[in-house]
């Protein structure tokens, strides 16, 4: 673990692995030291703007092999699983699309961090087999809803967008809604679950 | 209602205020008046709290109608400021009476002009803020003409006598910046940085994108992919092609290619004033 500077306001943790950086999230969430303006964790990365110090004399001190416990938010999807790359996902999984919708559903997520648009989560917790990469050429357009995976992770369109995820299927869940409160279905550190629907 | 009529947006007119940090956990970014000390100042000059919302107006241009009496101010580049036609000079508070139009003309130099109305802009804010976020679409949308945006009740006093003298923005930039977080990605990124680069016309809300002598790689870590992580703004972004992108209020909160360097907070405004073709040198401070 090491602090890295980021401009006058900012400092990124740089984690060792993604479970340490879950941990000092944790930590700094269950503190919630003032002055913290933004928290954003990162695949292996926490970037702290706002009161540096606090947050590097709170990490300073705290136990990362026992971070607070806390009660993490518990979200579940109903997909359709029709996803345009559902017999490819099969194949290179050498499995049925039964048995990879199987394996997709009875998986726990975590999300572990967020970006690329409002509200879009990278969700962690993928079955092995389901670790596929990106597609060669990404989309120009995918719909609000597509839920996909690539590499470790798997995750939702909030928006219509370009991308180049593999598609499972799709929700009619909104992922983001400005005026909402939370604005955000997913948030770092919630638990998720998928569940099929016809 | 106090309202301002939209007759022309110009260019291209945003609502902004001074943003919306600490949702990037969400996904969105902090967002806001891209040169936040000139929509400051004109905010301080007509009266309201320095964080009331205005117009971002991309090269002047624009051309608004009064509803109701007000006093208005233009800030950033030096620009002709016209009230029914008769020049009033931009930098300076302007009592505004009802059924005027306020026309700002073309920024010789700079890019982001800005107008402040005693009352600010009281469209309805969204997560907090007024302000447009061209990446994600939060706020409301780019100004058309016929739109309305009403004004809240006037706050303070004018500034008086104040006399502004706005700041050319120079054809030669040097940012000051702090090396990090991922200087160590880089070969010798503090030489790099400080040749000189060229704002592209590929530049926007987003981010300043720069061309000049591409940064590379150290070679420890030519072939390794960096994990997604948060980013700041002014953080100075290096893609595989080694043509940094200055990332500006409305970037993405997590990227992949590692930040060689941030440009210190005081020299945002000035990037937001830089055209296409200026140049840019970073001095790592």
């Amino acid at each position: 673990m090491r602090w890295r500077r980021c401009g006058e306001d900012a400092a990124l943790l740089d984690c060792d692995s993604l479970e340490q950086m879950r941990a000092a999230h944790a930590t700094v969430c269950a503190a919630r030291p003032e002055g913290v303006v933004d928290l954003v964790p990162g695949a292996r990365s926490l970037l702290v703007v706002g009161d540096v110090a606090a947050v590097r004399a709170l990490l300073a001190d705290a136990d990362l092999a026992h971070p607070p416990a806390g009660e993490p938010r518990e979200v579940t999807l109903d997909v359709r699983y029709d996803g345009e790359d559902l017999s490819l996902i099969a194949e290179d999984a050498g499995l049925s699309a039964d048995a990879v919708v199987a394996l997709h559903t009875e998986a726990v997520y975590t999300v572990a961090f967020t970006g690329f648009a409002p509200g879009f989560g990278y969700l962690t917790g993928l079955p092995s087999p389901l670790r596929q990469p990106r597609l060669e050429s990404p989309r120009t357009r995918v719909p609000a809803g597509s839920v996909g995976l690539a590499g470790e992770f798997t995750g939702v369109y909030p928006r219509e967008s370009p991308g180049g995820w593999r598609l499972l299927g799709h929700t009619s869940a909104t992922l983001f809604d400005p005026h909402a409160d939370p604005p955000a279905l997913f948030a770092p550190g919630d638990r998720v679950r998928f569940r099929r629907v016809e | 209602m106090r309202a301002l009529e939209v007759l022309d947006p110009g260019r291209y007119a945003l609502v902004e205020d001074l943003g919306r940090p600490g949702y990037a956990h969400l996904g969105v970014a902090p967002s806001g008046a891209l040169d936040a000390a000139s929509l400051r100042l004109a905010n301080r000059l007509v009266g309201n709290a320095e964080a009331a919302a205005g117009i971002e107006a991309l090269l002047g241009g624009l051309s608004v109608r009064f509803t109701a009496a007000a006093t208005a101010a233009v800030t950033g580049p030096a620009v002709e400021v016209h009230v029914d036609g008769r020049s009033v000079g931009s930098h300076a508070p302007l009592a505004v009476r009802a059924g005027q139009t306020l026309s700002l003309g073309t920024a010789s130099t700079g890019l982001r002009c800005y107008l402040a109305v005693s009352g600010g802009i009281a469209v309805e804010p969204v997560l907090g803020s007024r302000s447009r976020d061209v990446l994600s679409g939060i706020g409301p949308a780019p100004l058309t003409a016929g739109d309305v945006l009403p004004l809240g009740a006037p706050a303070g006093i004018p500034a008086g006598a104040d006399v502004v003298v706005p700041a050319a923005a120079p054809a030669d930039l040097v940012v000051p910046v702090t090396l990090g977080p991922r200087e160590d990605w880089l070969d010798d990124p503090a030489h790099g940085l400080s040749a000189w680069w060229t704002v592209t016309a590929e530049s926007n809300r987003v981010g300043l994108r720069l061309d000049g002598t591409a940064l590379r790689r150290a070679e420890r870590f030519a072939e390794v992919e960096l994990p997604s992580e948060g980013v700041v703004t002014g953080a100075i972004q290096v893609p595989p092609s080694g043509l940094p992108v200055v990332f500006l209020a409305d970037h993405p909160t997590t990227g992949g290619y590692p930040v060689a360097a941030v440009a210190r907070t005081a020299a945002l405004g000035a990037l937001a004033q830089a055209r296409p073709g200026t140049r840019i040198r970073f001095r790592p401070a």
